[in-house]
């Protein structure tokens, strides 16, 4: 899989983070997404789609 | 609790050709949205109703067009705009008065909300469990020494929320019950407006407007100190704006997570085959935190919006310059989202409520009130298991009125 993310939109709410911990991150100084992971294991694949549902911004995709 | 299901058939506003007045009034179980927003959603999700100013604006009650609205781009949260369903008379002055990033829209909203969210990051958060874990202990100790009863709500549920915005914030302790106090005069909708102005000038100007100057004057380590020196100071934001940033940070920041609180543990103690199983396995807490978020949804009032183009949804048409009240309670209890949507259940996943909303303008400080509610429902389960309700349902004071729903007391023995 392939995740893309628009950083402009986001909002810095957390969400991915706690849904899938080891794809993305927040930048200490503004909590702004940090992709850790643009092409992730397969078995990550159910974590990046919860990411996508909760992302409040709609700021995340996946290309499968 | 009993849930009456049929208590929307009889007399329903909706069903009787005009357009019924809004917010309606909670009957039947204190933790169900009021019962005629269960048949709105059934029958007329997107509605027409009249609100407290005679304006008419749009109430949305299903779960796929709340989350939509909420992230249209075509809805604006600008409280500026004159079809702006303002909330009631105190919450639509303090907002027009001291506006903060919540009503606002992109590109202001983007910059004000910028200078606050790496306080609230999921890492910087989860550095403060240890503080947090300790206040909930020390506060535990003290309710266990009283023995019971204990009014959970003064021991623990407001304390801590309270204690830890004031320590973010860089506010005195002592003055807590001041702006708890002059918070809820402001953001109860049975306040006659002319007090509501009144306790506006003095929280805001008076209150918070010297705690700016006197962090000018002498700058220590918290939030409120950096934003007067890398925001104020350099003339970045106007000191009204500084005050509308902190009345939200300060009122907020610990009215939504005390409430929730308070009401997620009564869900649990009049659940207690749910209450039980989360005893006997805390594995099930983060779970049960997110079931609680959105069983209880204490941000009652519903997401406030305005249409700035025409918008197709559900079979209408909100035109360009019409109000939208996106009801978060009423989503969250939608049964094609959450199968049996009305019953409380700690096991299901519940993950995707809206109770801290949806789009760009979602909770900030959602970081922290989960790890407040974690810490304090998880602390609770473990060292006074056998909690329980110590009066009944029906002499329980809940805030029905206020911006945000809650309890004023929660008596518990054990």
């Amino acid at each position: 899989m392939r995740v893309t993310i628009e950083e402009d939109k986001c909002c810095g709410a957390g969400q991915c983070v706690l849904a899938a911990p080891t794809v993305f991150d927040q930048r200490e100084e503004d909590g702004i997404v940090i992709l850790l992971d643009e092409t992730p294991p397969d078995d990550k694949l159910a974590e990046v789609r919860q990411a996508i549902r909760l992302c409040p911004a709609l700021a995340i995709k996946v290309e499968v | 609790m009993s849930v009456s299901h049929d208590a929307a058939a009889a007399g329903c506003p909706f069903h009787a050709g005009r357009v019924p007045d809004y917010p309606t009034r909670r009957s039947g179980c204190p933790l169900d949205p009021p019962p005629e927003l269960r048949e709105l959603r059934k029958t007329q999700p997107i509605a027409r109703v009249k609100m407290w100013t005679g304006q008419e604006a749009w109430l949305v009650t299903r779960y796929e067009d709340v989350r939509a609205l909420l992230a249209d781009p075509r809805v604006s949260a600008d409280n500026s705009r004159p079809g702006y369903p303002g909330a009631n008379p105190g919450m639509a002055m303090v907002r027009a008065k001291y506006p903060s990033f919540i009503t606002m829209d992109a590109p202001q909203h983007p910059y004000f909300r910028r200078m606050l969210t790496a306080d609230f990051t999921v890492k910087r958060i989860e550095a403060m469990r240890p503080r947090i874990q300790s206040l909930v202990d020390e506060r535990i100790d003290a309710i266990l020494a009283k023995g019971p009863p204990a009014d959970i709500v003064h021991e623990l549920t407001l304390a801590l929320p309270m204690i830890m915005i004031c320590d973010l914030l860089g506010v005195p302790y002592e003055d807590q019950h001041y702006f708890h106090e002059k918070g809820m005069v402001i953001a109860n909708g049975k306040t006659p407006p002319a007090v509501a102005s009144a306790a506006i000038v003095e929280l805001c100007d008076g209150y918070i407007g010297s705690l700016i100057d006197r962090k000018n004057a002498d700058p220590g380590e918290d939030m409120f100190s950096r934003l007067v020196v890398t925001q104020l100071r350099p003339g970045h934001i106007t000191k009204q704006q500084l005050i509308g940033i902190g009345r939200l940070l300060l009122v907020a920041g610990h009215e939504t997570s005390a409430n929730t609180m308070s009401l997620g543990l009564l869900a649990l103690l009049e659940h207690p085959e749910q209450q039980k199983a989360l005893v006997e396995d805390p594995s099930l807490l983060n779970g049960a935190i997110e079931e609680i978020l959105r069983y209880v949804d204490a941000a009652h009032a519903g997401r406030r919006r305005t249409a700035i183009e025409d918008i197709e949804i559900g079979g209408v048409t909100i035109r360009a310059g019409e109000g939208i009240i996106c009801h978060n309670p009423a989503a969250d209890r939608d049964p094609e989202v959450f199968p049996d949507a009305d019953r409380f259940d700690i096991r299901r996943d519940a993950r995707g409520h809206v109770a801290f909303g949806f789009g760009v303008h979602q909770c900030l400080g959602q970081p922290l009130a989960r790890a407040e509610l974690q810490i304090a429902i998880g602390t609770l389960m473990r060292r006074i298991p056998t909690m329980r309700l110590a009066v009944p349902v029906s002499e329980l004071d809940f805030k029905e009125d206020n911006f945000v729903y809650g309890i004023e007391h929660l008596p518990v023995a054990w």
